[in-house]
C-alpha cells in the first residue's frame, strides 16, 4: 500500500512506540504484562465502541449517541436481570437487539431525511440517556452468576499480567472489525461512501442499506461496549459513560482515520485507544501529575492529527492542481 | 464503419425538465467498432442525451434499441448490465480506494465468503495489462495521474459492460502524450468491436479519433456526419448555429485606443495549466468580446483579471500603478466587477431578497460599519429594478424565485450599483429568455457609451458582433488572436476560432485569419 | 418597519412558549404568581428566566455561528475555562473589572482559535471546535488545579445571584446582551453579510465580502458569549467547577437556536428567536418538574423536539410537501421527489 495512506497510521504507531519507550525509561515497571493487561481491561469498553465509531467516521459521518447507548445498556441489563428477573442471556440478547434497531433507525433518518448525522445522533444521545434515566436514576448493582463467571475468566500471561475476558473481547471485536472493514463488500462500501458519496452511488454502491447498516453496527457495538462496561463495573448507572463518544472520536482520529471519511484503519483505532490509555497509565504511575493532563494531551494530539490530515489533503490537491480541469 | 444494423439506436428521444425542453426529438446511432464524437456547446443537450442512454435519466418520449432489441435502462446499474458503460469527466471512481478495489467495487471476488484481495489484485493486473498499464494495483488511485485514473475507469466500464462505452470529456485534463495513449487504447477497444461515444470540445481530437460526429445544439440534433471530408469550418458553424455566408462587417468605427484612457493593463499574466500568459489592455469606453469554444480558457482569463485565481507570472496595473489582487475584494476596491458564468453557484445568494442581492457588493465595499440605510437600499433596488426592467412582484422577494434572466439582471445591478470602471461579464445571456437577452445586449452598449470598460465572454457570436469593439479569440487555453472593429462578423470570429483550434494555423481563412496580439503589449 | 417583521418571524416560537406556559399553569395553578420580597421578584416565571440564562447567553453566539453554516461545540468547555480563569484571577486579588475584562478576553481568544481553524485551515466547524471541546475541560482543570476554586467576592457573586430592578442579574445580562447583539448585527451591515456567507460563501466572496474576517468575528462572538455564561455559572455557585460548568450546554444552545427557527444550514437568523427557544427549553424543564415527572424525562422530550424539527426542516420532506401541494392526486407514475431535485440540480 502507498505511503500517503499509511502515513497517519505509521505516525500513530511511532508515537505509541516512542511514548511507551519514554514511559519505560522513566518507570521501568511499566514494561510488564500486568500493565499491558490492565491497559486492555480498563479500556475494553471504549475500544469496542471506538471500533463502531471507526466505521461511522470512515463513512464520513459521526455518532454522538454511543456514550448514552452504553449507559442505557448497563441500566437495562441491571434492571432486566434484577427487577424483572430475566435470564441473563435473554437480557443480553434483548439489549443487543434494541441497540442495533436504535442505530438502524438513526441511520434511516440520516439517509431518508437527508439530515446531518451530527444532529440526528444528538437526538439519539438525548433519547438513549433519557431512556436510561427512565429505567432507573440510581446505580443498580448487577449480581448474577454469569457475571461472576465472566469476570473470573482470564489468561494469566507470563509475568503475572491478567488478560481478562473483557480485554480479550475487545481484541476479538477489533479483529472482527478489521475483517469487516477489509474483507467484506460492506466494508468496501463504507470506504466508498466516505470517499465520495456521489461516485459511490454511480458505481452502484447501495447507499441507503449501507448507511443504515453503519449506524446499526455502531449502536450494536455500543451495546456490546455497554455489556463490557457493566462487566467491568458490575452495575448499571444512567450517568455512566458520559462523553465516551468524544473519547472514541479522539481515539479514531489519533488512530489515523480521516475525519472527513474514506481513509483509515480499525487497527489504528486500537493504537489510538492504547495511546490514550498509556497517557492515563503514565499519569497514575507518576503520581504527581493530575488527570486533566490526559484531556489536554489528547486535545493536542487531536489537533496535530487534524492539522496533519489537512496538510496531506492540501499537499495532494496542490500536486494535482496543475492538471485540474477548468 | 457505420454498418447496416447499428449497435445502439435512439429515435426521437425527448426530455423535458419542468416544461423546459432539454432534448427534443433527437435521433442517434452508434455502430459496433465505431468511435462516434458528440459535440455541442454548453446546454446543447449532450449530457442529457448520454444520461438517458446510461439510465441516469428517464426519457419522456422516444425509443432506444441495443442490438435491435428495445431497451429501457432504469438506472446506471441496469444500463451496465445491458452493456452500456460510462466514464464521466469528474465524478470518477474513488481516489481513496486502491486500483483493484475500484475495478471490483460492487462485485468483489469472494473466497470462503470473504473478499479475496489476492484474486482481485490478480484479475486487476490481468485486466489492466490489456491496456498496456503495468501499475501497482494495491496502491490507492489518488497516487496516480488523471490519465491513469481515466484508463482504470475505462477498464472498469468495459469490464462491466462490454458493448457500448460512453466517454464524457475524458481528455479535458490530459496532456498531449496522455491523450495519445488514451487514443491508442480507444483504437484497441474499437478493434474489439465496441461502440464508443466520445464527448469532447477539442476539435483536433474529433478529427484524430472519431469516425463520425453528431452535432447537437439547443437540445436538437443538427447533423450526423462522417469525419472524412468534413471541413473544420463547417463543423464550427454547425456547432454555433451559423450559416456560412459573408456578412456585413460590424457597424462600429475602428476605435483609436491611444486616445482613450487606459483603465487597467494586464501584462504577461498566466497560470500554469489554466491559461497561457497573455497581454490585455482595457480602455475606457470599449467592449472587449472574448470568443472561443468551451474549455478554451475564457473563464480562466476572467478569473485572473478579477483576483479569483492568482497569476504565476506577469504584471497588472490600474491607472498606471502596479497592483496585485490576492482576492476579488481587492479587484473590487479598484473598481472592478464580475458577473460569473454559473449564476446559481457563484452569483445569487438565493435566500436573500432582490434588494439585498442588489446592494451586496456595494455594502461589502463600504464595509460593515457603514450600512446603507433601509431607505437607500430600497432606492437603489428600485432604481435598478426599473432601469433594468427586473420582473419581480416585490423587491423583498427572495432571488431564488426569479427567472434566470431576472436573476442575471439582479447580479448586473449588484455591480452597476458599485459604479465599476471595469466590468467583466461571463456568458451574461446564457439560459435566459429572449426579452431579457435583448435588454442585456442593449445595456452593454449603454454602459460602453457612458465610458465603462467591459470584457464580455460569450459563445453567441451574433451577440459579440452586436456589442464588441474588438474581439479576443481563445483556443486551447491560449489567446490566439484578436479582431479589430470593422472586421468583426460571426464568420470572421468563427474562422479565427477554427484557425486557433487548428494547431498549425494555415493561411486558408483569408481576411478572417486571426491577427496576432503582439501589437497589444507595446501599447 | 422592522418590528412587525421580527414579530412575525418569531411568532411560532412565541405561540409555542405561551402554550407551554399555559400547560404549566394548568399543571401548577400558582405557576404565574410573582411575589416581591427583599427587593427582588420571586416566582416560577422569574425562575425560568434566571435558570435559562446560561443557555440563552450561549444561544446568542451560537445563532451567529450557525448563521454562517457553522457550529460551535466548544462553548461548554469555554464556559468552564472562563469560569476557572475568573475564579483564579479574583482569588489572586485582581480587581473585579480586571478579572472580568481578562476573562472576556480569554473567551474571545478561544473563539478566535476556533475561527482560525475554520476560516484559514478550512477545517469543518464541527471538527475544528471538537478540539477545544475535548481539551477545554482539561485546560480549565489545569487552571483550577483540579479543585472547585471557590471565591467570596461580593462583586463577582453579584453577577450570578444579584438583582437589579427586582430582576436577577443574569436575566438582565442575557436580555441586554441579546439586544446589544441584535443592534450590532442589525443596525450595521454585519447581519446581512453573515447571512450572505452562510447561504452562499462562494458568491459572497465574489461579491467582495471578507469572508475569513467575518468567520473569525462570529466565532469570537461565540467565545465572548461563552465567557459571559461561564462567569454567570461560576458566580452562581461561588466557585469554578471545571468538571461540570457548562457540561452539555453546547447541545442545549444548539437546540435553542434550532427551536428558535434558525436553520442548521445557515442563512437567515433571529437572535430573538433563539432566546425564545432557550426559554422554551427551560419552560419544558420546569413544566416536567411541576408535573411530577422525573427531571430525566427532559432528555426524551428534547430528543422528540429534535426529531420533529428535523422532519420539518429536512430538504427531503420539503420536496415532498411541495410535491404533494403541486400535484394533488397525480402521484402514481410520477417521478420521485428525490429524482426531481437531482435533475433540477443537474441542470
Amino acid at each position: 500500500m502507498t505511503s500517503s495512506r499509511l502515513f497517519p497510521l505509521a505516525t500513530t504507531f511511532v508515537i505509541f512506540l516512542i511514548a511507551y519507550g519514554l514511559c519505560i525509561a522513566e518507570f521501568p515497571n511499566m514494561l510488564s504484562t500486568r500493565v499491558v493487561g490492565n491497559l486492555l481491561t480498563d479500556n475494553a469498553f471504549l475500544g469496542i465502541a471506538a471500533v463502531g465509531m471507526t466505521f461511522v467516521i470512515l463513512s464520513g459521518g459521526i455518532d454522538l449517541s454511543i456514550g448514552s447507548v452504553i449507559a442505557f445498556t448497563g441500566v437495562f441489563l441491571a434492571v432486566a436481570m434484577g427487577d424483572w428477573g430475566l435470564p441473563p442471556v435473554l437480557a443480553l440478547v434483548i439489549v443487543l437487539v434494541l441497540t442495533t434497531a436504535f442505530g438502524a433507525v438513526m441511520g434511516a433518518m440520516i439517509h431518508y431525511l437527508a439530515m446531518p448525522p451530527f444532529i440526528v445522533t444528538l437526538a439519539g444521545m438525548f433519547f438513549a440517556r433519557g431512556m436510561a434515566f427512565l429505567l432507573s436514576i440510581e446505580s443498580v448493582p448487577i449480581r448474577v452468576e454469569l457475571y461472576d463467571t465472566l469476570q473470573g475468566l482470564y489468561f494469566r500471561m507470563p509475568g503475572g499480567g491478567r488478560l481478562s475476558f473483557v480485554g480479550l473481547s475487545m481484541l476479538a471485536v477489533v479483529l472482527l472489525g478489521i475483517l469487516i472493514a477489509h474483507f467484506t463488500s460492506f466494508g468496501r462500501n463504507v470506504y466508498a461512501i466516505g470517499g465520495n458519496r456521489q461516485s459511490a452511488e454511480l458505481m452502484g454502491v447501495p447507499i441507503a442499506r449501507t448507511t443504515i447498516l453503519i449506524y446499526a453496527l455502531s449502536s450494536f457495538l455500543a451495546g456490546l461496549a455497554g455489556i463490557a462496561f457493566s462487566l467491568y463495573t458490575s452495575a448499571g448507572y444512567s450517568l455512566a459513560a458520559v462523553g465516551v463518544e468524544l473519547d472514541a472520536i479522539a481515539a479514531v482520529v489519533i488512530g489515523g482515520t480521516l475525519l472527513t471519511g474514506g481513509s483509515g484503519y480499525v487497527a489504528g483505532t486500537l493504537l489510538g485507544i492504547l495511546i490514550m490509555g498509556l497517557i492515563q497509565t503514565y499519569i497514575v504511575f507518576d503520581g504527581t501529575l493530575s488527570s486533566w493532563w490526559t484531556k489536554i494531551v489528547i486535545g493536542l494530539l487531536l489537533f496535530s492529527f487534524i492539522a496533519l490530515q489537512r496538510g496531506l489533503v492540501w499537499l495532494s490537491a496542490r500536486r494535482r492542481g496543475a492538471a485540474m480541469p477548468a | 464503419m457505420a454498418r447496416s444494423e447499428p449497435l445502439l439506436r435512439a429515435e426521437g428521444v425527448t426530455k423535458e425538465f419542468f416544461g423546459v425542453t432539454a432534448l427534443s426529438n433527437v435521433d442517434f446511432e452508434l455502430a459496433a467498432g465505431e468511435i462516434h464524437a458528440l459535440v455541442g456547446e454548453n446546454g446543447a443537450g449532450k449530457s442529457t442525451l448520454i444520461k438517458i442512454l446510461t439510465g441516469a435519466y428517464r426519457r419522456d418520449r422516444g425509443k432506444i434499441t441495443l442490438e435491435g432489441e428495445p431497451v429501457d435502462p432504469a438506472d446506471v446499474k441496469d444500463a451496465q448490465k445491458l452493456g452500456i458503460g460510462t466514464v464521466y469527466q469528474e465524478v470518477n471512481l474513488l481516489p481513496n480506494l486502491t486500483v483493484a478495489e475500484n475495478l471490483f467495487l460492487g462485485r468483489e471476488p469472494k473466497r470462503f465468503g470473504l473478499t479475496s484481495h489476492r484474486e482481485a489484485n490478480r484479475r486487476s493486473r490481468e485486466i489492466l495489462s490489456q491496456y498496456g498499464l503495468d501499475i501497482d494495483v494495491t496502491a490507492v488511485l489518488a497516487t496516480y495521474s488523471v490519465a491513469v485514473r481515466q484508463i482504470v475507469a475505462i477498464a472498469r466500464a468495459v469490464d462491466l459492460s462490454g458493448k457500448v462505452l460512453i466517454l464524457d470529456e475524458p481528455t479535458a485534463s490530459l496532456d498531449a502524450a496522455e491523450v495519445t495513449r488514451l487514443f491508442a487504447i480507444l483504437e484497441g477497444l474499437k478493434a474489439r468491436g465496441l461502440g464508443i461515444v466520445f464527448i469532447t470540445h477539442f476539435f483536433d481530437q474529433v478529427y484524430r479519433i472519431a469516425d463520425r460526429v453528431t452535432i447537437l445544439r439547443n437540445g436538437q440534433k443538427v447533423a450526423t456526419r462522417p469525419i472524412e471530408g468534413l471541413e473544420r469550418l463547417e463543423l464550427v458553424s454547425m456547432m454555433l448555429g451559423r450559416e456560412l455566408k459573408e456578412q456585413e462587417a460590424h457597424a462600429a468605427e475602428p476605435v483609436d485606443y491611444s486616445r482613450k484612457p487606459v483603465i487597467a493593463s494586464f501584462q504577461g499574466i498566466g497560470k500554469r495549466g489554466r491559461i497561457a500568459p497573455f497581454d490585455l489592455t482595457m480602455h475606457a469606453g470599449e467592449v472587449v468580446g472574448v470568443a472561443g469554444l468551451l474549455g478554451s480558457g475564457r473563464t480562466e482569463t476572467a478569473e485572473l483579471m478579477f483576483g479569483i485565481a492568482q497569476p504565476d507570472e506577469g504584471r497588472i496595473s490600474v491607472d498606471g500603478s502596479p497592483v496585485s489582487f490576492s482576492s476579488p475584494r481587492e479587484a473590487i476596491r479598484h473598481g472592478f466587477g464580475f458577473c460569473p458564468e454559473d449564476r446559481k453557484l457563484d452569483g445569487i445568494v438565493e435566500d436573500l431578497s432582490v434588494r439585498e442581492n442588489v446592494i451586496l457588493a456595494l455594502q461589502a465595499r463600504r464595509g460593515w460599519a457603514k450600512p446603507l440605510s433601509r431607505k437607500e437600499q430600497e432606492e437603489i433596488a428600485d432604481r435598478y429594478i426599473a432601469a433594468l426592467d427586473i420582473r419581480t412582484s416585490d423587491r423583498e422577494k427572495p432571488i431564488k424565485f426569479l427567472s434566470g434572466g431576472n436573476q442575471q439582471k439582479v447580479i448586473l445591478a449588484r455591480w452597476l450599483a458599485t459604479d465599476p470602471r471595469l466590468l467583466i461579464l461571463d456568458e451574461p445571456t446564457r439560459g435566459i429568455d429572449v426579452g431579457a437577452h435583448a435588454e442585456i445586449i442593449r445595456l452593454i452598449g449603454e454602459l460602453r457609451e457612458r465610458g465603462m470598460s467591459l470584457l464580455v465572454i460569450s459563445s453567441e457570436l451574433e451577440e459579440l458582433v452586436a456589442y464588441a469593439t474588438r474581439v479576443r479569440v481563445l483556443a486551447d487555453r491560449r489567446h490566439t488572436g484578436e479582431l479589430e472593429a470593422g472586421a468583426i462578423t460571426p464568420d470572421t470570429i468563427m474562422r479565427a476560432i477554427a484557425a486557433g483550434e487548428d494547431e498549425t494555423p494555415g493561411d486558408r481563412g483569408g481576411q478572417g485569419r486571426a491577427t496576432e496580439i503582439m501589437a497589444e503589449g507595446a501599447a | 418597519m422592522t418590528m412587525p417583521a421580527t414579530l412575525k418571524r418569531v411568532l411560532p416560537q412565541l405561540i409555542a412558549l405561551l402554550v407551554i406556559l399555559a400547560l404549566n399553569t394548568a399543571i401548577a395553578p400558582g405557576f404565574l404568581d410573582i411575589a416581591y420580597a427583599n427587593g427582588r421578584l420571586y416566582g416560577s416565571l422569574i425562575d425560568i428566566l434566571n435558570r435559562g440564562a446560561p443557555v440563552a447567553l450561549l444561544a446568542i453566539g451560537m445563532t451567529l455561528v450557525i448563521a454562517t453554516r457553522g457550529i460551535d461545540l466548544s462553548v461548554g468547555a469555554v464556559m468552564a475555562i472562563c469560569g476557572a480563569v475568573a475564579a483564579a484571577l479574583i482569588t489572586s486579588d485582581h480587581s473585579l473589572p480586571a478579572t472580568i475584562l481578562m476573562t472576556l478576553g480569554v473567551g474571545i481568544l478561544c473563539g478566535l482559535w476556533n475561527g482560525a481553524l475554520v476560516a484559514f485551515l478550512g477545517i469543518q466547524p464541527i471538527i475544528a471546535t471538537l478540539i477545544l471541546m475535548v481539551a477545554g475541560r482539561g485546560i480549565a482543570q489545569l487552571i483550577t488545579e483540579g479543585v472547585i476554586l471557590t471565591f467570596n467576592v461580593p462583586g463577582l457573586i453579584f453577577v450570578g445571584s444579584g438583582s437589579v430592578f427586582g430582576l436577577p442579574f443574569p436575566v438582565i445580562l442575557w436580555v441586554v446582551l441579546g439586544i446589544a447583539a441584535t443592534l450590532i448585527f442589525r443596525t450595521t451591515a454585519l447581519g446581512l453579510l453573515v447571512e450572505a456567507i452562510g447561504i452562499n460563501r462562494r458568491a459572497s466572496a465574489l461579491a467582495g465580502i471578507g469572508t475569513s474576517a467575518l468567520l473569525l468575528a462570529v466565532y469570537a462572538a461565540s467565545g465572548l458569549c461563552a465567557a459571559v455564561a461561564g462567569i454567570v455559572a461560576a458566580a452562581d455557585i461561588r466557585g469554578a467547577d471545571a468538571n461540570n460548568a457548562g457540561l452539555w450546554l453546547e447541545l442545549d444552545a444548539i437546540l435553542a437556536v434550532v427551536v428558535g427557527g434558525n436553520s442548521l444550514m445557515g442563512g437567515r437568523f433571529s437572535i430573538a428567536g433563539s432566546l425564545i427557544g432557550a426559554m422554551i427549553i427551560q419552560s419544558v424543564n420546569t413544566g416536567i418538574l411541576l408535573a411530577g415527572f422525573p427531571p430525566e424525562f427532559n432528555l426524551v422530550i428534547k430528543a422528540a423536539i429534535i426529531v420533529v424539527i428535523l422532519v420539518v426542516q429536512s430538504p427531503a420532506s420539503h420536496t415532498l410537501f411541495a410535491f404533494v401541494k403541486n400535484r394533488p392526486g397525480r402521484t402514481i407514475g410520477a417521478p420521485t421527489p428525490a429524482a426531481k431535485t437531482k435533475e433540477e440540480a443537474a441542470r
